[in-house]
């Protein structure tokens, strides 16, 4: 596994992503985020680990200003998310849920990749690139005019990430991807994460596969930050692991796996 | 995965006939005014329903859809005409006999009115459902301006249908794998408790996707992608159907 590389902001090139101090309450008085810090190099690829309720989904749901913070700031590429600049924000913060069926709403796979550009103003044949640009980069070129219900799991999946990539995103987040995946559609959808360049933020509970897709990896326990640093490192520390109920596979020794 | 094919696949008949071609909204407006001037003629003019039936079945003949499927799909029609039959019954008025029953004259032409008109709007349709994909159907209501609300729920009805199907199939595999069949009144309120559930889940499906929706910048409206256009030799395809029938209306009220 390559070392971690924090690549130095160039002189006025601002991080992926910068969450400061972010704190969150949900309107029924129970707190999520205690003050949260996280800096995502441009070009990085992190894994955010934590149990179940560690407040993981509301992190996400900052990042691109769905949840407004109860204090601290989020920052995406030097820009504040803040209302009025919400549109600018959810173009670069592409977000891919967990449940395909609720990513995927429109008709047919077209359409879907054509919703986010479309709304950001693209038309005609510079939409119609924008779309088949998408598709192709997840090998779904051949699928435009299916609706989604007709693609299988993993497709469905591809389809999902299409259409975050399809509005240029700065920083791919990706809510447990690789959730309800049989192996090979697993694999592939690595492939095609390792083959974009892009910054990836990965939520997971799926250990080998942020190891094998993240450099670097955070843990995220009740509201904060417990952990920060090389994926191989964090994983091979149990006392950590077991602190914050995270487990590796039966069987699986991540010092006998680096590459 | 599930690759089922919901109401909407089983209604549409693939094809590539002047019929299937035609822009969608034009048959749209076809089939309504078509309807119209059905419901406009008066009842007593029987030869005119014969005529529009003929039309009709041209219409089925040209896009090449065989008389057995357009019959099979009519059966929809029965529960709404099966009022129509007790007219006869409960109408009052001049009576006539007819194999031993007494039957109500203005009652027997108001079963014929219902019958007669309901089934043409039906067959209409039945035609416009079998050559249009339910896709190109919306498409066609945005682009005769619809408002774009129900437009959205009809697409998101379609699209969610069979997503929704499933998790009722799964939530029923799931009641009968513990034993559960519904025999009676007493069963009733584990399936009332089951429509609950289900309710909440889309409720909840809907908030999801609402969510992803505001991700990628939606702010209350669908962005047109596809635009439907036509031509005056389309439109004018589309008006063989309603023209003859409205000559035909103003000839049954003349005549």
């Amino acid at each position: 596994m390559d070392p971690v590389t924090r690549p130095d902001p160039a002189p006025g090139q601002a991080p992926s992503l910068d969450v400061s101090g972010l704190a969150y309450a949900y309107p029924d008085g129970h707190q999520a985020l205690f003050g949260v810090d996280l800096t995502v190099g441009r070009g990085e690829r992190v894994a955010l680990l934590g149990p179940n309720g560690a407040g993981k989904t509301t992190l996400v749901l900052h990042l691109n200003g769905i949840l407004t913070p109860g204090a601290g700031t989020v920052r995406v590429a030097g820009t504040p998310v803040v209302k009025d600049t919400l549109p600018e924000v959810r173009r670069r913060v592409g977000i891919v849920f967990q449940d395909p069926d609720d990513q995927l709403f429109m008709p047919t796979v077209r359409e879907d990749v054509a919703f986010g550009p479309a709304n950001a103003g693209l038309r005609g044949p510079e939409l119609e690139r924008c779309v088949s640009r998408a598709l192709d980069r997840v090998g779904m070129a051949g699928y435009a005019d299916r609706p989604p219900h007709h693609l299988s799991f993993g497709q469905r999946r591809r389809v999902a990430v299409a259409t975050v990539l399809a509005m240029d995103p700065e920083i791919l987040v990706l809510d447990e991807p690789s959730a309800n995946l049989d192996p090979a559609a697993r694999r592939e959808l690595a492939e095609i994460l390792l083959s974009l360049d892009l910054t990836v933020l990965m939520v997971t509970h799926d250990l080998p596969y942020a190891l094998e897709l993240c450099p670097r990896a955070v843990v995220l326990s009740e509201g904060v930050i417990a952990a920060d640093g090389p994926t191989p490192d964090l994983l091979a520390d149990e006392a950590l692991l077991r602190a914050h109920r995270l487990e590796l596979p039966f069987g699986f020794d991540p010092r006998t796996t680096r590459r | 995965m599930s690759g089922s094919h919901g109401p909407a696949a089983r209604l549409y008949r693939p094809g590539t006939s002047a019929v299937h071609r035609l822009p969608a909204h034009c048959k749209l407006v076809a089939v309504l005014a078509f309807v119209l001037t059905v419901v406009a003629t008066p009842r007593e003019a029987v030869w005119a329903f014969g005529a529009y039936a003929a039309f009709l079945a041209c219409v089925a003949a040209v896009a090449r859809l065989p008389a057995g499927f357009v019959l099979r799909r009519l059966v929809i029609e029965v529960p709404f005409v099966a009022f129509a039959f007790l007219l006869p019954f409960i109408a009052t008025g001049p009576r006539v006999e007819w194999l031993g029953l007494s039957l109500s004259e203005s009652g027997l032409w108001g079963a014929w009115n219902i019958l007669a008109k309901g089934t043409l709007g039906v067959a209409a349709s039945v035609l416009l459902a079998a050559t249009t994909e339910l896709r190109q159907v919306l498409l066609g209501l945005q682009r005769l301006r619809l408002p774009p609300l129900l437009v959205q729920i009809a697409s998101f009805m379609l699209r969610y249908a069979d997503v929704i199907a499933d998790e009722l199939t799964r939530m029923r595999i799931a009641r009968e794998s513990r034993g559960f069949t519904a025999r009676g009144p007493r069963h009733w309120s584990v399936l009332a408790k089951t429509a609950g559930a289900l309710f909440i889940r889309c409720y909840e499906r809907g908030e999801r996707v609402h969510l992803a929706m505001l991700s990628r910048g939606y702010d209350g409206g669908m962005p047109v992608i596809d635009r439907l256009t036509a031509g005056g030799a389309q439109w004018a395809r589309a008006a063989a159907l309603p023209v003859p029938a409205l000559v035909v209306c103003v000839l049954g009220w003349t005549l």
